[in-house]
């Protein structure tokens, strides 16, 4: 079902962990879906992207996101960061069951997420980075129904 | 994967064919190919080897032989019982009562009733997966034809009070089925102590071929046909007969009823040192369905923080077959609806994981999947933000 780029990222995924006093961090999804992505980034006064973890909750194809998305925004500037689409994520993994592009979209704003939170905290604008809309920073959604 | 040896843990999705079983269905694939309806003595060998699986099949139930009907699987019977049933029954009412943990193959029937004037009552299940009997009994009203409760859950292997049901169901004059494709060849089943009307069982799933069910349909039930074009299974289900399926049905039925207590002791053995290393030895857990009223070849287990896919494909790599109730498996964004019944949160519903044994399985075999599973599960915990959540709140307090 997965190509062999996808199972190796997701058996040994880049970049996994967190990161002390991170310039912005982005966590999107949620637990009731299945997927939960949270991307940290150290930023430079270079607008650098020196470093970049992650965490995932979710199927091999999150895991395997997650990990490519890292490393194809680390060493960036910024707005290389924002080309980052969840289309050069799949690419780069040599495509993704059409069930499991969701994910990848979900790595593409995961990203913007950090990217947002690190703009809001030094008050700076990116151009044509918009808030995100499944940001769940404030944690997982309650009130489930069943 | 090619030098793994598997341990194939997925005995509730399929079995692997007995060779007995394969031995006996290929000569009706290569000398008696003759067709059953034909007069002529190749023809009769084969006519007489479906009677043979249908008297032998019967016997199993405590039913007669011209109350079992071959279909092609478990869905197929529980198609046919749902929707003849509900045609043939129409005038006396249009209302019939199942319950929230059945197979879709029950659900979506039901869903193609519903669309089609019916109305259908989804018993809740308590927390074990066990169906609410007073539920049941209120939601009987005079226009109910049927009642479609299943003998045990493919998911978390609870078994239901069958018995019980079938009473409720004989008392007030309405048919009751039952999808025993889980249960039959792995429990007994008398069809006349439970009161049971119509019962749905699948082959492959005691070591018979795919593709091969039957439906047991009582003497007296005035159930539509379901194929029409010949008088194959007396007229209700047209269609050359799949001979080497059916004796391959038959031999695995005679097989497993040969064994029956002695699968189900092997099996529970099996089952228990899983369940209780598991819950022993990875934190976070928790055993979905019954303890006690549950398959012997059943194991369902819930891991917070983590999510089933990528638990699956973990164990896959190992050389471990096994399932789960996460969405991503399925395809859809909800996980398991059985799952949810039982009052999972979804996130936690997403964590299953479904291992179901065999009598084949060993207890090295076990071994090395407990070993497995907790490997798995730290590694995955590690790299999840929910657990990472949890810890740090944790910290906090």
């Amino acid at each position: 079902m997965y190509s062999d780029k996808v199972m190796d990222h997701f058996e040994n995924p880049r970049n996994v962990g967190e990161i002390e006093n991170a310039s912005g961090i982005g966590t999107v999804g949620n637990a009731k879906c299945g997927d939960i992505m949270r991307i940290y980034l150290d930023i430079d006064d270079d607008g650098v992207i020196k470093d970049c973890k992650f965490k995932t909750f979710g199927c091999g194809a999150a895991v395997a996101t997650s990990s490519m998305a890292t490393e194809l925004v680390k060493g960036k500037s910024i707005e290389e960061a924002m080309k980052v689409t969840n289309k050069a994520v799949m690419e780069a993994l040599d495509g993704l069951p059409p069930v499991k592009v969701h994910c990848s979209l979900l790595a593409e704003e995961a990203i913007h997420a950090a990217l947002w939170d690190y703009a809001q905290k030094n008050g700076i604008e990116i151009s044509g980075l918009q808030k995100p809309k499944s940001d769940i920073h404030e944690g997982e959604e309650d009130g489930e129904e069943y | 994967m090619e030098d793994l040896k598997i341990i194939y843990l997925d005995n509730a999705a399929t079995t692997k064919t007995a060779p007995e079983v394969t031995e006996a269905m290929l000569p009706y694939f290569t000398g008696i190919y003759g067709n059953p309806s034909s007069v002529y003595s190749l023809g009769a060998s084969a006519k007489k080897a479906v009677m043979d699986a249908r008297d032998l099949i019967a016997s199993t139930l405590g039913a007669k032989s011209n109350e079992i009907y071959f279909t092609g699987g478990g869905s197929e019977a529980d198609n046919w019982a749902l929707i003849a049933t509900a045609e043939a029954y129409a005038s006396k009412g249009r209302h019939i009562i199942t319950s929230k943990i059945e197979h879709h193959a029950i659900l979506h029937t039901c869903g193609y009733l519903e669309k089609r004037g019916y109305e259908i009552s989804y018993i809740d299940v308590d927390e074990n997966g066990i169906i609410k009997l007073e539920e049941l009994k209120a939601a009987i009203r005079p226009d109910t034809i049927l009642i479609s409760v299943m003998f045990a859950n493919n998911e978390i292997g609870t078994i239901q009070p069958i018995k019980e049901i079938g009473t409720i169901a004989k008392e007030r004059g309405i048919i009751f089925h039952t999808d025993a494709v889980q249960a039959y060849a792995h429990v007994p089943i008398s069809v006349d102590e439970m009161n049971i009307d119509m019962l749905s069982a699948s082959g492959h799933k005691f070591h018979g071929p795919k593709g091969i069910g039957f439906l047991y349909i009582r003497t007296g039930i005035k159930i539509k046909s379901f194929l029409h074009g010949g008088g194959q299974e007396r007229g209700r289900r047209a269609g050359t007969e799949n001979v080497p399926g059916i004796v391959g049905l038959g031999k695995a039925a005679q097989l497993a009823f040969e064994h029956l207590e002695e699968r189900a002791g092997k099996e529970t053995r099996l089952r228990d040192y899983l369940i209780k290393r598991i819950g022993e030895e990875v934190p976070y857990c928790k055993l979905n369905g019954d303890a006690g009223r549950r398959l012997a070849n059943n194991v369902n287990y819930s891991f917070r923080f983590i999510e089933g896919e990528s638990l699956l494909i973990s164990l896959d790599r190992k050389g471990i077959c096994a399932s789960s109730g996460s969405a991503c498996t399925s395809g859809s964004l909800d996980p398991s609806h059985v799952l949810l019944a039982i009052g999972l949160p979804h996130e936690i519903a997403h964590g299953s994981l479904r291992l179901t044994v065999s009598e084949e399985n060993t207890i090295e075999e076990m071994e090395k999947t407990v070993e497995a599973v907790k490997e798995i599960v730290e590694r995955l915990r590690n790299m999840s933000p929910l657990y990472e959540d949890f810890i740090k709140s944790n910290k906090n307090v």
